[in-house]
């Protein structure tokens, strides 16, 4: 598979992951700063303790999380990366946007 | 922070519907948004062709026509690959998130009000979505907001 396929399935992969309230919530709670435990992602969720680990495997997937163990406790930390390349994505088209825009108008207003 | 919806406003100092041909007629909606089409827009039927834009010659053009309402409304699906470099550009577009581009007009004091919407990059209902941004992450809304701001700034 040649880099480009692997990224644009990443892409999917990162757009489908953030698709969803709940792992939404969490990589908000993840983006507050320190590694936290599934313990401490699932407390003041209504979720339990293993809808919240599958999510986890969902975000893990894309690369938007990683786990990371502190002594005997397994933490799972952020991975902004992907989401800052979506962030380029959506800027990109919306650029495109605003020139096609202007085109649009330049042919319109004549 | 981005969302994955894309909003854009526009007056235009052109009668709705001048707007709408410009926007519905396939010769005339290549001519600005610089693809060759091979035939007319028709609801439910996927739209053909290649872009003409300068150095994106190599870019196959489809979109699946949505909606066509007079003067109100036209929208499509297509998808999104957003590297069109040559080396990147890709043969199937299968496997590429689809979005949904809904052009809609409005009668204004000066001509017609263009709203721009591209949505769906992921899969949760618009609403939703918004909701779940506006609570947990007020830097994508934010973003969203400069851009609203830029597009205003510059017409």
């Amino acid at each position: 598979m040649s880099r480009r396929i692997r990224k644009q399935r990443t892409k999917a992969v990162v757009f489908a992951a953030l698709g969803d309230e709940t792992r939404l919530l969490m990589i908000a709670k993840l983006k507050l700063g320190r590694p936290r435990s599934i313990a401490q992602l699932t407390a003041g969720s209504r979720l339990t303790r293993q809808a919240i680990t599958k999510h986890l495997r969902v975000l893990e997937g894309a690369g938007l999380v990683h786990n990371v163990r502190a002594g005997r406790e397994s933490l799972f930390a952020l991975d902004p990366e992907p989401i800052e390349e979506l962030r380029s994505y959506l800027e990109r088209v919306s650029a495109d946007w605003d020139e096609a825009l202007r085109r649009l108008q330049a042919f319109v207003e004549v | 922070m981005a969302t994955d919806r894309i909003e854009k406003r526009v007056e235009l100092k052109a009668p709705v519907a001048r707007v709408w041909k410009a926007l519905t007629d396939y010769r005339e909606f290549g001519e600005w948004f610089r693809v060759k089409l091979d035939g007319p827009f028709v609801v439910g039927e996927i739209s053909r062709g290649h872009m003409t834009y300068p150095g994106y010659e190599h870019v196959k053009w489809e979109a699946l026509v949505q909606k066509m309402e007079q003067e109100r409304v036209f929208s499509f699906t297509w998808p999104h690959p957003k590297s069109f470099e040559k080396r990147d550009a890709p043969v199937d577009y299968s496997a590429e998130p689809k979005t949904l581009v809904e052009f809609r007009l409005e009668k204004s004091a000066t001509g017609t009000l263009l709203v721009l919407t591209e949505s769906g990059f992921d899969k949760l209902p618009a609403d939703r979505r918004d909701e779940a941004l506006r609570r947990n992450d007020g830097g994508w809304t934010e973003q969203m907001k400069s851009i609203g701001n830029y597009v205003a700034k510059n017409p």
